[in-house]
């Protein structure tokens, strides 16, 4: 078990940690580098759940948040920025 | 309206959204306080009850397993609809991407990344899987493991290997898979009602050892169905956006 007092410092590092997390990423004005420091973000979330001692919510937010979403984000991104050789002809 | 009048709206605004804010965090229960009677209830009689010592399988596949339906059939339109609305036109015609600058040499990928990630396929696959078949004793259960899951088969297109991807993920496969695991779920509540049960009443036999792979149930059995559900949907919404990108329509 960790002791009271350390989880508490802990718990408030994260809590501290997540809300600059999710300053970057609003700060953040390139797209492909938004998506990658909202990855990171991702994957801060989950650690801040698993110190809040959720363990399944930490799994959703490590795959959903941290894979899944950013990959499905830079698909589309890979998507609209590759010109359309339609409209070219 | 002005640039000045509008920064005066949004003061005035802006101050009523912090007094509000602070009025709302004035009345909060203090850091970690849990008010609810429910949940210590739970915790109480839930390993009893249903011989799962994972207790956040036993709540989603038993206590509120209606809700997770719905959350389920969320899911399994999401996956449905998308692949509706990106399938192959018939005056469509896909073809492999061609190289748009001849001249310019592409990097191959590197081969850290390669290597990194065709070695954690295996593992993550098997956790994936132990996660969702395991309800009963793993930490959370279909959901997560099924997420996990499918990000096995990412790790294969992240080490450059797309057509190994959609060889092994076929979509028509993934749609009996997907169909198999969100019918399951819905056809192990209708047996409930089948036997004189209410919908998805837990009827099969609880074993002896609380977390036991015999035991819990239908709570280990609908976890399962879930897993195999949500890794094929996200399996099929990720390859039909890479198909998107990667093929080109004409």
């Amino acid at each position: 078990m960790i002791p009271a007092g350390l989880m508490n410092t802990l718990q408030v590092t994260v809590l501290v940690l997540v809300a600059a997390g999710a300053t970057v990423v609003v700060r953040t004005r390139t797209r492909v580098r938004q998506v990658l420091a909202l990855s990171v973000y991702g994957m801060l979330l989950a650690i801040l759940f698993l110190v809040f001692q959720a363990p399944d919510v930490t799994l959703s937010e490590l795959t959903v948040g941290a894979i899944v979403l950013p990959i499905i984000l830079l698909l589309a991104i890979a998507k609209v920025s590759k010109p359309d050789r339609k409209r070219e002809r | 309206m002005t640039p000045r009048q509008r920064l005066w709206f949004f003061a005035v605004a802006a101050a009523g959204l912090v007094a509000c804010y602070l009025w709302a965090f004035a009345g909060l229960p203090g850091f970690g306080g849990y008010p609810g009677p429910y949940g210590q209830e739970i915790l109480r009689v839930a390993v009893q009850q249903t011989n799962a010592t994972g207790v956040v399988s036993a709540i989603n596949f038993e206590y509120r397993g209606f809700d997770t339906v719905g959350e389920e059939f969320i899911l399994f339109a999401a996956a449905a609809g998308m692949s509706v609305v990106l399938r192959k036109l018939r005056e469509e015609r896909e073809t492999e991407p061609t190289d748009e600058a001849d001249s310019r040499t592409v990097p191959p990928s590197s081969s850290a990344v390669r290597v990194a990630a065709l070695l954690m396929v295996g593992p993550t696959a098997v956790l994936g899987w132990w996660l969702a078949s395991h309800a009963q004793a793993s930490p959370s259960g279909g959901f997560q493991g099924g997420v996990i899951l499918a990000s096995a088969f990412l790790l294969i297109y992240l080490a450059g290997e797309f057509l190994s991807f959609r060889r092994l993920s076929p979509d028509a496969l993934l749609d009996a898979v997907e169909a198999v695991g969100a019918g399951g779920f819905a056809a192990i509540g209708l047996a409930a009602i089948a036997m004189n049960l209410p919908y998805l009443y837990n009827y099969l036999p609880l074993g002896t050892i609380p977390g036991a792979v015999s035991s819990s149930g239908t709570i280990a059995l609908i976890s399962f169905f879930v897993g195999i559900e949500v890794a094929a949907a996200f399996v099929l919404i990720v390859g039909e956006l890479l198909d998107q990108t990667l093929l080109r329509s004409a």
